[in-house]
C-alpha cells in the first residue's frame, strides 16, 4: 500500500461528559505512551477545541463507568469505537488502541523513517537541478511542470545530497542536524557557502557520469583478468568508501547502494530528459 | 470573543532533533493544563502520508503549533496538500525554545503568526549578522 492511500486511525482521549477526568500522571503516561506507538491523539475535555473527524476510524478512550456515550454526527464510512480504559496502564491502553488499529487496517507506524525532501516553493525556481540530480526517482513534476517530491519512500534516509544542489536553499529536510536544510531561515552567506552547494561531480574531479563511466571502463578491464567477484566487489566498496568521505554527510550506505555505472547512467539521462522536457514546456 | 486557537504538539517521534526534555516538559505542561489539544507523533509521517487530518487541523482557524522551524511546518503542511493559513497559524520552535518559552507562547491565547510569506530570492536573504 502506498504511503498516501493508507487508512488512518485517531485516538480521542475523552474527559468530558460521562468520563472520569484521569490523573495527571496516568494522562501523561497514556500520551507518551500512544505517541510513542506512532499514533495521532486528541485530547478532548467538555468546551475545548480540537480539529473536527471527518473520515477515518476513531477509538474514544475514557473512563466510562460503565455508560459508554454515544458518537454523534458521523459521517457514513466511518468506524468509531468506545473503549473503557478505566484501571488500565499506559501500555494496555496502547496495546488497545493497536487492536482497533489491527482491526481497521489503518496504517501501521515507524516501519518507515520519514525523511524525504520538502521544497520550500517560496524559495523554488523550478530549475529542476534536484529532479536531473536524484537517481532514486524521487522528484517529479506535476500537471503543470512544477517540481515535486513524488516519492517520498525513494529517498535514502539521511541523504541530504540533493539540499546542497539546490541553488536557492528551497530543499529542506526537517529531521537534518543543521541549518538552513532542517528548515531554519536561510541566510544570505548560505547560498553561497561551499559547504552549502556540494557539487557531487566536483568531489569527483569532473563530471560524475564521466568519472563512473571511467571506473566502470576500468572495472570492466580488471574484472575480465580477475574474475573475482569478492575483489570486485571490494574494490567497488573502497571507491565508494572514499566518496562517502568526501561528501561528508552522505551516508556510506547510500553510495553503497548505488545502482551499478551503467544502471546511474540510464537513469541520470532519464532524469535529464524529465527535466528538459519539463523546462521546455514551462518556457511555452 | 474570538475563538481560542487551537493547539497541536507534534512529538518528532522518529528522529532525535527535538530535545527530548523540552518536548516532554511541553506535553507534560499541556497535559496537566486541563485544555483540549491535538498531539501527533511525528508531523514529517503524516506530511509524507498526506494524512487527511492535516487538511482539518489546517482548515480549523487559528492554531498554535508546537513543533519545530516554521518554514518547515508550513511545507510540511503544503506537502499534504493542506496549506495553514498565514495569517492565523503560530509555530513555536521546540528545537530552539526552551518549554517555558514553547507553553508560554502556547497559553497566553493571542496568536503572533510567524510563518514566512510570499516569494523570496536569493538577494531576500538576510544577512547572517542581521
Amino acid at each position: 500500500m502506498s504511503l498516501t492511500t493508507a487508512a488512518t486511525l485517531r485516538v480521542v482521549l475523552y474527559e468530558g461528559a460521562d468520563s472520569a477526568p484521569l490523573a495527571s500522571t496516568d494522562r501523561f503516561s497514556a500520551l507518551t505512551a500512544l505517541l510513542e506507538k506512532g499514533f495521532a491523539v486528541t485530547r478532548a475535555v467538555a468546551g475545548g477545541r480540537v480539529a473536527p473527524h471527518e473520515r477515518g476510524s476513531l477509538i474514544v478512550l475514557g473512563q466510562f463507568a460503565g455508560r459508554t456515550p454515544e458518537a454523534e454526527g458521523v459521517t457514513a464510512g466511518t468506524i468509531v469505537r468506545f473503549q473503557d480504559i478505566t484501571g488500565l496502564d499506559a501500555a494496555r491502553i496502547a496495546e488497545r488502541a493497536e487492536a482497533v488499529q489491527t482491526e481497521t487496517g489503518a496504517a501501521r507506524h515507524g516501519e518507515w523513517k520519514p525523511w524525504f525532501p520538502v521544497i520550500d516553493y517560496d524559495r523554488c525556481t523550478n530549475c529542476m537541478q534536484c529532479l536531473s540530480f536524484c537517481l532514486f526517482g524521487v522528484y517529479g513534476v506535476d500537471e503543470q511542470n512544477k517540481i515535486q517530491a513524488q516519492n517520498h519512500d525513494n529517498c535514502k534516509t539521511n541523504c541530504p545530497a540533493c539540499s546542497r544542489v539546490c541553488p536557492e536553499a528551497a530543499i529542506m529536510f526537517p529531521k537534518y542536524k543543521a541549518g538552513p536544510i532542517n528548515g531554519d531561515e536561510v541566510q544570505a552567506s548560505d547560498l553561497g557557502k561551499e559547504k552549502m552547494k556540494i557539487d557531487i561531480s566536483s568531489l569527483l574531479g569532473g563530471d560524475v557520469y564521466s568519472q563512473l563511466r571511467q571506473r566502470s571502463d576500468a572495472a570492466k578491464a580488471r574484472f575480465s583478468k580477475e574474475r573475482d567477484d569478492k575483489k570486485a566487489l571490494a574494490e567497488r566498496q573502497k571507491c565508494l568508501t572514499k566518496l562517502a568521505s568526501a561528501a561528508s554527510d552522505i551516508p556510506a550506505e547510500v553510495l553503497m547502494n548505488l545502482p551499478s555505472p551503467e544502471e546511474i547512467m540510464r537513469r541520470a539521462e532519464e532524469a535529464k530528459a524529465k527535466a528538459q522536457a519539463a523546462l521546455a514546456a514551462n518556457r511555452q | 470573543m474570538p475563538d481560542a486557537p487551537r493547539i497541536l504538539y507534534c512529538h518528532c517521534q522518529y528522529a532525535q532533533v527535538v530535545p527530548p526534555e523540552v518536548k516532554e516538559a511541553v506535553l507534560k505542561k499541556l497535559s496537566d493544563s486541563g485544555v483540549a489539544f491535538d498531539a501527533v507523533a511525528d508531523l514529517c509521517e503524516m506530511s509524507a502520508r498526506q494524512d487527511p487530518s492535516l487538511k482539518r487541523l489546517a482548515d480549523g482557524g487559528p492554531v498554535k503549533i508546537a513543533a519545530c522551524f516554521p518554514r518547515a511546518v508550513k511545507w510540511l503542511f503544503h506537502t499534504a496538500k493542506a496549506d495553514l493559513p498565514l495569517d492565523t497559524a503560530e509555530v513555536l520552535n521546540m528545537r530552539v525554545q526552551t518549554a517555558e518559552e514553547v507553553c508560554a507562547a502556547l497559553f497566553n491565547g493571542a496568536v503572533q503568526p510567524n510563518l514566512p510569506k510570499g516569494k523570496v530570492t536569493g538577494t531576500d536573504a538576510p544577512k547572517a549578522d542581521a
